[in-house]
């Protein structure tokens, strides 16, 4: 049982640390500025999210649990905003209201 | 092997950014290279194990201070003329002394006899009478409260510097620009959803802090933030500089905190010595004004002088 617990919890952080890099990748290589967003919201919300999922069957008790759901919360209500906050200026410097 | 992996990038990534910081071409680069080096610096100290000057680090150095900053950039980028760079002489002889520094606290920090000379011992063998769990604290709120009552001043005297730079005519509006409000935008969104849980949770660092990593600086600026996103959102408009209710938030840390000594004259030893038995509850109370003051404060420091200027 407790290595089944493992493989998934390497599993999980694998696949996160795969989005962060490739999230990464994209925010370097990237053209347009669109798009590197796009990655990024990929390393925020997957890969942390990957991340958090692998290290909750490891946490002792309940509330280290929640806590560690509340962090990925967070980070994703952050990212989120940022990238549309990002995406809006964009937008308003390609065609500025009149 | 495993300490190596983990230690050589992140002291690489740190004279990185630092590196990226001092080079970078353009003033918003220097600005992100600085954000960068923050949040490097605050995982080394994660490393070091000083999760207390981590959460400080984080919070002030990464966060607080680089919204300043950036603040600062975006305006001064707004200049139709750059500001000239200094003459080369200025610049060599400013580049001889920060190396000459260098090599001293290089040659300081070789030369620390083993084991380094510490005083973690004593502060955990008398960490009973405070009644805390947290040595940091105990340190910040016994041993050398003199010290944090100084630092919990600068505070006052650094909103009093930043609103002296008003314009006579605004003086008595709210502080920092006025932000246009957009009703269904994301950033109104994020400012309507993040507070509460913010709130819950700035309270609950500086609460912890009595026993754990945390305290009235990192908690109260997580309660700044959550002040000022409204602000910044267009939701609600920051109170005049000259009401009262904010000049007395602001004061009330160190007002409490230099009470709480006094009275020590009286009930203790002398200034800011604690009598037997109260010292937690007194350590609560002092903590509890300064969150408020450190929230106030840094609200009003981020947001900057008042200023009619209007930023949609």
């Amino acid at each position: 049982m407790s290595m089944l617990i493992s493989l998934f919890s390497a599993a999980c952080v694998l696949a996160g640390v795969f989005f962060f890099i490739a999230g990464t990748l994209g925010l370097l290589r990237f053209g347009d500025t669109l798009s590197r967003v796009h990655a990024l919201t990929k390393a925020d919300n997957l890969g942390l999210g990957l991340i958090a999922l692998g290290l909750l069957p490891l946490v002792d008790g309940i509330a280290d649990a929640l806590k560690l759901v509340v962090i990925w919360a967070l980070v994703f209500l952050g990212g989120t905003t940022a990238a549309q906050l990002v995406a809006l200026a964009v937008r308003r410097e390609q065609d500025p209201p009149p | 092997m495993t300490a190596l992996l983990l230690d050589l990038p992140l002291a690489l990534g740190l004279f990185g950014a630092g590196a990226a910081t001092l080079l970078a071409r353009s003033l918003f680069g220097a600005v992100l290279g600085f954000i960068s080096t923050g949040l490097i610096a605050t995982l080394v100290w994660v490393r070091l194990e000083a999760p207390d000057v981590a959460l400080t680090e984080a919070v002030i150095g990464a966060a607080a201070t680089s919204v300043i900053i950036l603040y600062v950039a975006s305006r001064i980028g707004n200049r139709a003329t750059p500001p000239a760079p200094p003459p080369i002489a200025q610049r060599v002889l400013a580049g001889i002394l920060s190396a000459l520094l260098a090599v001293l606290l290089a040659h300081a920090l070789f030369s620390l006899p083993e084991p380094a000379p510490s005083l973690a011992a004593p502060v955990l063998d008398n960490i009973a009478p405070t009644g805390l769990g947290n040595p940091v604290t105990a340190v910040l709120m016994a041993h050398r409260a003199i010290d944090t009552l100084l630092e919990s001043a600068v505070l006052v005297f650094a909103v009093f510097a930043i609103w002296s730079m008003a314009p006579e005519r605004r003086w008595g509006r709210a502080p920092g620009p006025a932000f246009m409000a957009e009703a269904h935008g994301p950033l109104a969104f994020l400012a309507k959803v993040l507070p509460p849980i913010g709130i819950v949770i700035g309270v609950y660092i500086a609460w912890v802090g009595a026993d754990a990593p945390g305290g009235k600086f990192q908690g109260g600026a997580v309660l700044a933030a959550m002040w000022v996103l409204p602000w910044i959102a267009g939701l609600v408009a920051p109170p005049s500089i000259s009401d009262m209710r904010l000049r007395l938030a602001i004061a009330a840390g160190p007002l409490v905190f230099l009470m709480v000594g006094l009275m020590g004259f009286a009930v203790a030893e002398g200034f800011l010595a604690y009598p037997p038995g109260y010292a937690k509850t007194l350590i609560l109370l002092i903590e509890t004004a300064m969150t408020l003051s450190v929230a106030a404060a840094m609200a009003c420091m981020i947001a900057g002088p008042p200023e009619r200027r209007a930023r949609p």
